[in-house]
């Protein structure tokens, strides 16, 4: 498809540059300046401008430059997990590697999808067409990230995909050109469900959000536990979002379950918890399993509601010298400490620039197949592998939130339990549904 | 145990009263939409977002000026207020003779200026405010675990619900202000500041937005978005009720938060829509809402 | 209502007879200027911006020449894009044309609907019982298993239109979304010149009025209500076809407030008011999103609203109408 608009000039970008990117000073590149300047006709001055900077496509692909593009919710609900966060992460990943491959200069765009599909997809779009990116990263809601990749595939471009928890990325949704990095459903789903039955949990009330994602992990919870030879009592489905989940709350103490598992995702999981809190749902024996939460969560909920939640995660800034070390460095920019996501944006920039560095080509497939080949050995992962399908397979950590009084200071605030290893952690190939592994 | 349509009843005892709850919260909130609109004529469109800056103001009360919870419950409704009023003064009073749709777009551009300021400023997962210390805990009622702060907010909700109530239907500031609804050039000729009532009720409907923030900061978490789509199902009240009367909006409030309550019981997957769904009812019903006067 | 327009200079000049009017004369190199476009801007941008200059011209439809302010508009957008979407994702041999149709008429039956109950009431109830109204079809959107939920529809295939001309090529797409745009502006301005737009407009001066004059008024703005209803959801069938997915974000009230925003920009009860406002509106968000300032879109797109209500009610269109007349005026003394 997309025959692209065919004036061949070559542009400045007029997005944020990052600091060290060095912006090509051709001729041409001051032209563009000079007619930006020109940019002030009254009434569609805005208008003009979009439509200059819109309609100028690039000459060559290998032009000289590598450019990432940052895709993520910066203004909405996700914005603490991955946000302007996540982008500093990447500069960082930039920086450290020089800000420059093989002597040509990178340069990072960055957008805010609005965590809405179709600017994130036209953004991206926009991007390939007319900025001629090579790689993007970010990425965070799923509906956002399935779009985009849809058009990574047709567009022949590499994304890395941090901060989505859908597995069906990797899943039925899995295309030759993406990678999915710090986490999916299926290792949280998994991992929690099933240390909770090992300790002893065995019957379970759920709390579903009532849409496809929350039926998803539903499904993937009912699975481990009856594996495991548990038994779900019962559940409840509330609407998408709910800000009141007294009532749920009361139905679940009436049920008599053990365990009360929380089938939903961000602010539902944190109403869900504060009300349980308040209702005294773990005083009166019930525990609770949250099956989606993120550092960013547990900060805002405080440790007086969520201690004792049990939950699996990707990474921790607090597992060995080597990432307090990274998330000293990134507190000191941000003000605040990295979650699972702005780390692996970290990670996963660095490996990408790495696979570019040793291939010396942004061809996609070249740089992706060296990015299958090289274990990952950072901070991040220790020898985590990206499999046929886009996964990148990693040991995650089932953790425990501290009660107050154990918590050293205001980011202190997991037990690691256990190291999942990744092989156990991840949806096995054979059950998966992707064309490319399928046999 | 006595059961109703497969449900304990002691069960659905414990759902209604969290319903009253809920409708604690409504009432509060179309009672400032009702006042507003009485002598302004125009929907505060963002009322959601000064109920979430009560909430704000509370937390960051808490957090650099040591406001404790009680002084906020007070302290806030009055700087919100006051805030309420600025705008009043500053902005709706140059439009007040135009259409009242201006009105409604001028406080919906309001409403995302404050929302995204305090995207920008604070994040949006929201951060919690701890219930005070007197009222935490929580009573064992025969029929459930009620949480002591719970029924404190649906106690300060109906007091101060029915101290508005009572304030502009039994006073004579309040027949000022019925008077001005009715002819305001009338009243003004009687020797009446109506500008300045005007600034003043703008202020009182800001302030019980404020006030029903800092009581549910403790309830739920604190996020910029909080005000946004709560205001929404509390049009829906408005409608149902209609906008004629003080005491409606306060009943429609509470009604709507019970009939949510056992939505949530039995049928759990329609609870977000079934106040619009019975606002679909009284439109073919009774158009202009159970307490409305006007067609 | 009378506050909301300024169109009685477009009206007078559109009532013209068959003369080359100077009207005529801009309508004609603006079509020039778009046959021409995608040769020099990028066409899925300027397809963004002709669907939603086709939503706010639809919505305008109802506020500029009714009287009506509907805070509820998305619904009709997201209904014209997922039924659209669905059917070509789902029966992928299907023509376009048809899958467009489709989402049109999803967007009218639902319009009649809503309609229905909500002309029973006038002013800010109206638009009330619209932005509920809508928000009840978000909750229905989430919940429905055909939309996907958050994910949303996704892959939608572009297809071939009359299984001659390939809608995967952009530019061939564009020239079949200003087809569509073109048809849709053309009906919309045959709609306000007609008698029928005449009788909406007494609606909207004076409701009352045009009662006693013996006319339904009711019927008058069920009917304006479901055209406008319908070409909202041409314009998210479009939409879905430019970008191959529906979403909820097409559903959300803030769509619905957007659009608005695009219109009082761009000039309320103005033809190309709603062209200009959608022009800058997705300009400013396109340049935003890229910028440092990303993260203010809200509060600048709020900052804008504010400003339009306190001193730019006209809206550039119609502030250029006022500036013509007046300089019209002083020619004629």
């Amino acid at each position: 498809m997309h025959a692209t608009a065919s004036c061949n000039a070559t542009a400045t970008s007029n997005a944020t540059a990052t600091s060290n990117a060095t912006p090509v000073a051709s001729p041409l590149s001051r032209r563009i300046t000079a007619a930006t300047r020109r940019r002030l006709l009254p009434l569609s001055a805005l208008m003009m401008g979009s439509l200059l900077s819109a309609g100028i496509a690039q000459a060559d692909i290998s032009d000289g430059v590598i450019k990432i593009g940052y895709l993520a919710d910066m203004s909405g609900t996700y914005r603490d997990l991955a946000g302007p966060g996540g982008l500093d992460a990447l500069k960082m990943a930039v920086e450290d590697f020089g800000g420059s491959v093989n002597g040509m200069p990178i340069e990072v765009l960055s957008a805010d999808d609005r965590n809405s599909a179709d600017v994130g997809a036209n953004t991206v779009r926009g991007w390939i067409d007319q900025q001629n990116v090579d790689m993007v990263a970010g990425l965070v809601a799923s509906s956002v990230s399935i779009a985009v990749t849809r058009i990574l595939a047709e567009q022949d471009t590499l994304g890395i995909v941090s901060g989505s928890a859908a597995s069906s990325i990797t899943n039925e949704h899995c295309t030759p050109n993406h990678v999915h990095w710090v986490y999916d459903t299926y290792p949280l789903a998994h991992g929690t469900a099933k240390a909770i039955v090992d300790e002893g949990g065995d019957s379970w009330f759920l709390l579903t959000a009532d849409y496809a994602f929350g039926h998803a992990l539903e499904g993937d919870v009912e699975k481990v536990v009856n594996e495991n030879g548990g038994t779900i009592v019962g559940k409840v489905r509330h609407p998408f979002p709910t800000s009141d989940f007294s009532s749920y709350i009361l139905q679940a103490q009436g049920s008599g379950a053990k365990i009360v598992g929380l089938a939903n995702a961000g602010s539902d999981t944190v109403n869900a918890l504060t009300t349980a809190s308040q209702f005294g749902v773990v005083q009166a024996g019930q525990s609770l399993a949250g099956l989606l939460i993120f550092l960013n969560d547990v900060h805002a909920l405080g440790l007086e509601v969520a201690q004792g939640l049990q939950l699996t995660t990707g990474w921790y800034w607090d597992l060995n010298d080597e990432t307090r070390a990274w998330s000293q460095r990134y507190h000191e920019r941000n003000e605040r400490k990295p979650t699972m996501v702005q780390a692996g944006i970290y990670s996963s920039t660095l490996h990408y620039l790495n696979a570019v560095a040793a291939t010396g080509s942004d061809d996609t497939a070249t740089v992706r197949a060296k990015m299958g080949e090289t274990p990952v050995n950072d901070m991040f992962a220790n020898n985590g592998t990206i499999r046929a399908d886009g996964r990148m397979v990693h040991d995650m950590y089932l953790v425990k939130v501290k009660a107050p009084s154990d918590s050293q200071g205001e980011w202190d605030v997991y037990d690691v339990i256990r190291t999942i290893p990744g092989a156990e952690a991840y949806r096995p190939l054979a059950d998966s549904q992707c064309e490319l592994v399928k046999g | 145990m006595t059961m109703i349509f497969g449900i304990p009843l002691m069960v659905l005892f414990g759902q209604l009263m969290l319903g009253l709850i809920n409708g604690a919260f409504y009432a509060l909130l179309s009672l400032g939409l009702a006042v507003i609109f009485g002598l302004l004529r125009i929907i505060n469109f963002a009322h959601g977002a000064q109920y979430m800056l009560g909430a704000f103001a509370a937390l960051l009360g808490a957090q650099y000026l040591g406001l404790n919870y009680w002084a906020a419950l007070i302290v806030v409704p009055l700087v919100v207020g006051a805030l309420g009023i600025v705008v009043e003064r500053l902005l709706l009073r140059r439009i007040q003779h135009l259409d009242h749709l201006y009105g409604l777009l001028l406080t919906f551009g309001l409403a995302l200026i404050f929302e995204g300021t305090l995207v920008n400023l604070f994040g949006v997962s929201g951060s919690s405010y701890p219930i005070p210390e007197a009222l935490s805990g929580g009573f064992k009622l025969s029929f459930m675990f009620l949480p002591t702060y719970r029924a404190w907010v649906l106690v300060a909700a109906l007091v101060v619900c029915f101290g508005v109530w009572f304030l502009i239907e039994r006073t004579r500031l309040g027949a000022y202000l019925r008077a001005g609804t009715e002819n305001p050039e009338l009243v003004q000729a009687f020797g009446i500041n109506v500008p300045l009532m005007v600034s003043l009720t703008y202020g009182l409907g800001v302030a019980l937005a404020a006030f029903a923030g800092v009581l549910a900061a403790p309830l739920y978490p604190v996020s910029p978005t909080m005000g946004s789509s709560l205001l929404i199902v509390v049009f829906a009240v408005v409608v149902i009720g209609g906008m004629g009367s003080i005491l409606g909006a306060i009943l429609t409030g509470l009604a709507m938060g019970l009939i949510e309550g056992l939505t949530k019981v039995f049928y759990p997957e329609a609870a977000n829509t079934v106040i619009f769904v019975v606002m679909v009812m009284v439109l073919m019903l009774r158009p202009a809402g159970l307490f409305g006067k006007e067609a | 209502m009378a506050v909301l327009q300024q169109d009685h200079q477009a009206a007078r000049a559109g009532s013209a007879p068959r003369r080359i009017t100077p009207l005529g004369v801009l309508y004609l190199v603006l079509f020039l200027l778009g046959l021409l476009a995608p040769w020099v801007a990028y066409p899925v941008f300027l397809m963004k911006i002709l669907c939603f200059a086709l939503f706010a011209s639809a919505f305008n439809l109802l506020l500029g020449f009714v009287g009506l302010l509907s805070f509820g508009h998305a619904a009709f957008l997201a209904t014209g894009a997922y039924i659209t979407g669905f059917l070509l994702a789902e029966y992928p041999g299907l023509s376009p044309a048809l899958g467009i149709v489709a989402g049109t008429l999803g967007a009218v039956v639902l319009g009649t609907l809503f309609g229905a109950l909500a002309i029973r009431r006038q002013g800010i109830y109206f638009a009330m019982i619209t932005l509920a109204l809508a928000q009840m079809m978000f909750f229905f959107f989430i919940q429905a298993p055909f939309t996907h939920g958050e994910d949303g529809l996704h892959g939608v295939p572009r297809g071939e239109l009359f299984g001659v001309f390939d809608l995967a090529n952009n530019h061939t797409l564009y020239y079949f979304v200003f087809a569509i745009f073109v048809a849709a502006f053309a009906l919309i301005r045959r709609v306000v010149h007609s008698p029928f737009g005449q009788v909406l407009k007494a609606i909207r001066e004076n409701e009352p009025r045009a009662i006693s004059l013996g006319y339904h008024t009711d019927a008058y703005k069920l009917v304006a209500f479901v055209l406008s209803a319908g070409l909202a959801g041409l314009a998210g069938a479009t939409k879905t076809l430019v970008f191959q997915l529906a979403s909820l974000g097409d559903a959300s009230w803030h769509m619905s407030g957007e659009v608005i925003l695009m219109t009082l920009l761009g000039g309320v009860g103005t033809l190309l008011g709603p062209l200009v406002g959608s022009g800058l509106v997705i300009g400013l968000q396109h340049q935003l999103a890229q910028s440092a300032l990303g993260d203010w879109v809200s509060v600048i797109l709020g900052a804008i609203f504010v400003v339009c209500v306190l001193s730019f009610r006209s809206g550039i269109i119609g502030e250029c109408q006022r500036w013509i007349a007046r300089r019209q005026q002083r020619e004629d003394k």
